[in-house]
């Protein structure tokens, strides 16, 4: 077979981890606005938005992970040791965050407050988790060999915290054009207001957050043309402004569409930004999937396996995507308050 | 990579799955429970029969969010603690792990929000639908990481580079590995068993408060007829494993029945204290010969003891000894069970039988414990490797400090307590609600224009939805 299998895959599991931070994004992000809902029943919508498709969304994790250690073995074993702790808070959080969708609906007076915490800060620490991983996976993992020769806490510095703050406000503001654009009335006023605060800080953050990259690391400076020095190298930058150009595009779209009272078309501008900024940073470490160490070839099983691999994935994702989107279609429409009504 | 980072791995894997197998034991069998309520009440159109639908999705919601996010954890884990196993394990039983995620998560998850909320938004026919395709997925599920693990137990179809990589080479023979189909059967069983019993205790307990309440009692005797059927065939089952593992694994099947020397004319240890220090064993009942009979099928069989592998090779002998007399105990008191409940439908005394009501109430966690007692022999007796022959458990950890995992581990204990405490008080409550009769109106599908999340066996009675 001519196909380039290890290059095949790098793309599905891209894709897979893309379609994770968009769906469970969202999720996530309703988490992180709990606190700030006016009414109990505010935030049973809120949750009621989300509670049919949460578990889809989530699986989209597990197909990163095991699609990397079906594929990618060596990455796999490379970065998760190195990430053990931000990866094991994260899967705390998500223990919390995951069980409050049905506690919370069980429990009494105290239960029931206690599981709207724990929905909710699980929510926050999972994502900011998530965001120390990528941080630490873009200022790039010591290694000796293939494997994993750095220190417990190699992960943690400015870099990843600022990481981590802009993933915050990203899935916050994912979580609040989301609301914007499944939910009415008060609620619905209340969400173009997080969406404007949220977007304000994506803004920011987003800048921040490309400043501190292109410092974080020589190679990605070099990447994007900037040297040293601070000189620019135009004709290394020229190809990748479009990603930059995306994201303005996206926030533009954002506000544009919250003044102008649209429903869905936030949500969309968020994705757009989304979008850039994933590509922003895979641009600065690709084809590295170990950052600076180990590319994706190098870590690729052998093709025999990845082609078996994708004759499943061939296979399977079209009736994934496709049973999917059906039920995100059965769950049209606006959620109100008389779908507090449970099983 | 210190020993301690080791001995801590091992515990952290071992609570973990341990904690994640309670739920999957449930789940596969109420999903399919379920499944078969809805197509009765479908077919039947008896109210009872939704009734319990609507009780046991419930107690189902509850059980299968802590069996999913248990199940996260371990998929990362492998990377986490055991990235050498990973690394190596990948080429071969990598796509065994990801059609799990591929055929069986996905259906499972997306169509789990159809079946809680779909009640009113999609017809009879489709939601029926939706409740057997995550029945399905549960099964599917069990098929790939048992035969994953099965692989694991009895590597087949590779090949070993020089480099010492492992290749596959006949994609068969690895997901079919030899022990896989009844391994397999046996857990399948051991879920349907596990659901039954669960089942046959709550009804059981509503009955002696109530021994009148309909579902309750149409509950228990489903129950009754399942592990009727099933626990002799899990024996049977349980049986043809062990005869496998005599073959593939001799060190395990000698640890199970601690046999020291190896000879013809087995004694079968009904108890015994075996210790490995002095490799003998104190305090033995036994009965003569029946050991080589039980294991092998004939007296005459040469058996192979413990003192035949080097002491390095040997899996710890006491705890797999003990765990497979409680599964295998558990297991011949289900058939007892079993046996009496159908005598008593037969006469029809059942919901009146006090002391068989009290028995059934008792004997439902047996099925949990068994499932843990029955991986225990599996993974504990297959030790020192973690891949049989292949990879030693000590070799396979990852380079990550004692320090990080006795935080986690201590992180896990706690964190899995309470959701477990909490877990199991609501699912309680929702027992002593029992089965509600449903208004009609309330759940007859679909009813068009509802708001999205509007869910099924909605409880409009549920008293304190305020909060403060
Ligand atoms: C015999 C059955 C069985 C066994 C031995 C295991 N599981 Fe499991 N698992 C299931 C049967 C199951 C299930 C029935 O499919 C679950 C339980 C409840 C649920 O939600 O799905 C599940 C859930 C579940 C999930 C969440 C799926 C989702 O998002 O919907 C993951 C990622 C795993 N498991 C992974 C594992 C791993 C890595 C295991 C081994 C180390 C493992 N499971 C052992
Ligand atoms: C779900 C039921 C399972 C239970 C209750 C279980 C239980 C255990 C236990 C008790 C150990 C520790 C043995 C020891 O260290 O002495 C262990 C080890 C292990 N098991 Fe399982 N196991 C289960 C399923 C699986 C499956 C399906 C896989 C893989 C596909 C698996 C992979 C492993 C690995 C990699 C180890 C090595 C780590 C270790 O020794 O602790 N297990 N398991
Ligand atoms: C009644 C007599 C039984 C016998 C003779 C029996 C025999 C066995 C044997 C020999 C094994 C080890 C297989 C291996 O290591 O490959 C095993 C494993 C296991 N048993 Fe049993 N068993 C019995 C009853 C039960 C019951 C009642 C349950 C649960 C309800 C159960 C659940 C399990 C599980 C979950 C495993 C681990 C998975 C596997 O390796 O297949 N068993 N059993």
């Amino acid at each position: 077979m001519s196909l380039d299998l290890p290059l095949v895959w790098a793309g599905i599991i891209a894709i897979g981890v893309m379609m994770y931070v968009l769906l469970d994004g969202f999720d996530l992000g309703i988490g992180i606005l709990f606190p700030f809902a006016e009414t109990p029943e505010q935030r049973t919508v809120m949750m009621d938005t989300v509670a049919p498709v949460w578990d889809g969304n989530e699986t989209w994790l597990v197909l990163g992970g095991g699609g990397l250690f079906a594929a990618f073995p060596l990455a796999y074993s490379a970065l998760f040791p190195a990430l053990y702790v931000p990866i094991l808070l994260m899967l705390m959080a998500l223990i919390f965050r995951g069980v409050a969708f049905e506690f919370r609906l069980r429990g009494r007076r105290a239960g029931k407050r206690f599981w709207t915490a724990a929905f909710s800060l699980g929510s926050l620490v999972a994502t900011f988790a998530q965001g120390l991983v990528l941080g630490g996976f873009i200022q790039g993992v010591k290694l000796s060999g293939t494997a994993f020769a750095g220190g417990p806490f190699d992960w943690f510095s400015a870099y990843s915290l600022i990481v981590a703050v802009g993933l915050v406000a990203g899935y916050a503001l994912l979580g609040a054009t989301w609301l914007v654009w499944r939910t009415e009335g008060a609620l619905h006023a209340r969400a173009r207001a997080w969406a404007w605060t949220a977007a304000a800080a994506v803004a920011v953050l987003l800048v921040v957050v490309s400043v501190a990259t292109l410092l974080v690391h020589p190679a990605i400076a070099a990447r994007w043309g900037v040297a040293g020095d601070g000189a620019l190298d135009i004709a290394k930058l020229a190809p990748k402004l479009p990603i930059p150009l995306l994201g303005a595009v996206g926030l533009a779209i954002v506000a544009v569409s919250l003044r102008r009272g649209a429903h869905l078309w936030p949500f969309v501008g968020t994705i757009l930004v989304f979008a850039s900024g994933y590509l922003g940073l895979a641009v600065g470490f690709f084809p590295d999937i170990v950052p600076y160490g180990m590319t994706f070839r190098q870590a690729a099983n052998p093709d025999n396996t990845l082609a078996l691999l994708l004759v499943g994935a061939v296979i399977l994702l079209p009736a994934i995507i496709g049973y999917s989107l059906w039920v995100y279609w059965i769950f049209r429409g606006k959620v109100g308050a008389d779908a507090q009504l449970y099983h | 990579m210190d020993f301690d980072a080791l001995l801590l791995s091992r515990i952290q894997f071992a609570f973990t799955i341990a904690w994640h197998i309670i739920f999957p034991a449930f789940t596969i069998g109420l999903a399919s429970y379920l499944a078969v309520l809805e197509g009765l009440w479908l077919l039947a159109k008896k109210p009872a029969f939704r009734n319990l639908y609507m009780f046991w999705i419930k107690i189902f919601a509850l059980s299968f969010g802590m069996g999913v996010v248990s199940g996260v954890v371990m998929s990362y884990q492998f990377g986490t603690n055991w990235s050498v196993f990973a690394a190596a394990a990948s080429p071969v039983i990598g796509p065994l792990l990801a059609f799990e995620v591929l055929t069986a998560f996905f259906l499972e998850a997306s169509f789990l929000g159809v079946m809680l909320f779909g009640w009113r938004k999609v017809g009879p026919g489709l939601h029926f639908t939706a409740t057997a395709l995550v029945a399905a997925g549960t099964l599917l599920s069990a098929f790939w990481i048992i035969s994953a693990n099965s692989w694991m137990q009895d590597p087949a179809g590779f090949t070993r580079l020089p480099d010492g990589a492992l290749r596959a080479v006949d994609w068969w023979r690895v997901i079919f590995s030899p022990t896989f189909p009844f391994r397999f059967l046996h857990m399948v069983l051991a879920a349907y068993l596990t659901t039954a019993l669960t089942v046959g205790a709550a009804s059981a307990w509503r009955l002696l408060r109530d021994p009148a309440e309909e579902e309750s009692a149409i509950a228990l005797k489903m129950a009754i007829g399942m592990f009727a059927i099933v626990a002799p065939l899990q024996l049977i089952a349980g049986d043809l494993s062990g005869k496998q593992v005599l073959t593939v694994q001799p060190a395990k099947l000698a640890a199970i029945e601690a046999f020291w020397e190896s000879r013809t004319d087995q004694p079968f240890h009904v108890v015994a204290w075996p210790d490995r220090a002095q490799e003998k064993n104190h305090l033995v009942v036994e009965a003569p010969k029946l050991g080589s009979w039980i294991a092998a099928g004939s007296t005459g069989a040469f058996i192979k003891g413990l003192k035949a592998f080097p002491p390095q090779d040997r899996p710890p002998v006491f705890i797999v000894f003990w765990a497979f007399r409680v599964m295998v105990g558990l297991g011949l008191a289900m058939i007892a069970l079993g046996v009496w409940g159908v005598f008593l439908i037969w006469r029809g005394a059942l919901e009146r039988t006090r002391p068989f009501l009290r028995s059934a109430v008792i004997m439902g966690p047996a099925g949990f414990v068994s499932v843990i007692a029955g991986w225990i022999v599996a993974e504990v007796g297959r030790q020192p490797y973690v891949i049989y022959g292949v990879l030693r458990t000590d070799q396979a950890v990852s380079p990550v400090g004692a320090g990080q995992v006795s935080v986690s581990l201590l992180a896990f204990i706690v964190v899995y307590g309470i959701i477990f405490t909490v877990g199991v008080v609501y699912i309680f409550r929702l027992i002593a609600e029992g089965p509600k009769p449903t208004a009609a109106s309330d759940t007859e599908p679909p009813v068009r224009g509802r708001p999205p999340g509007y869910a099924l066996g909605a409880a409009p009675d549920q008293p304190d939805e305020v909060e403060p």
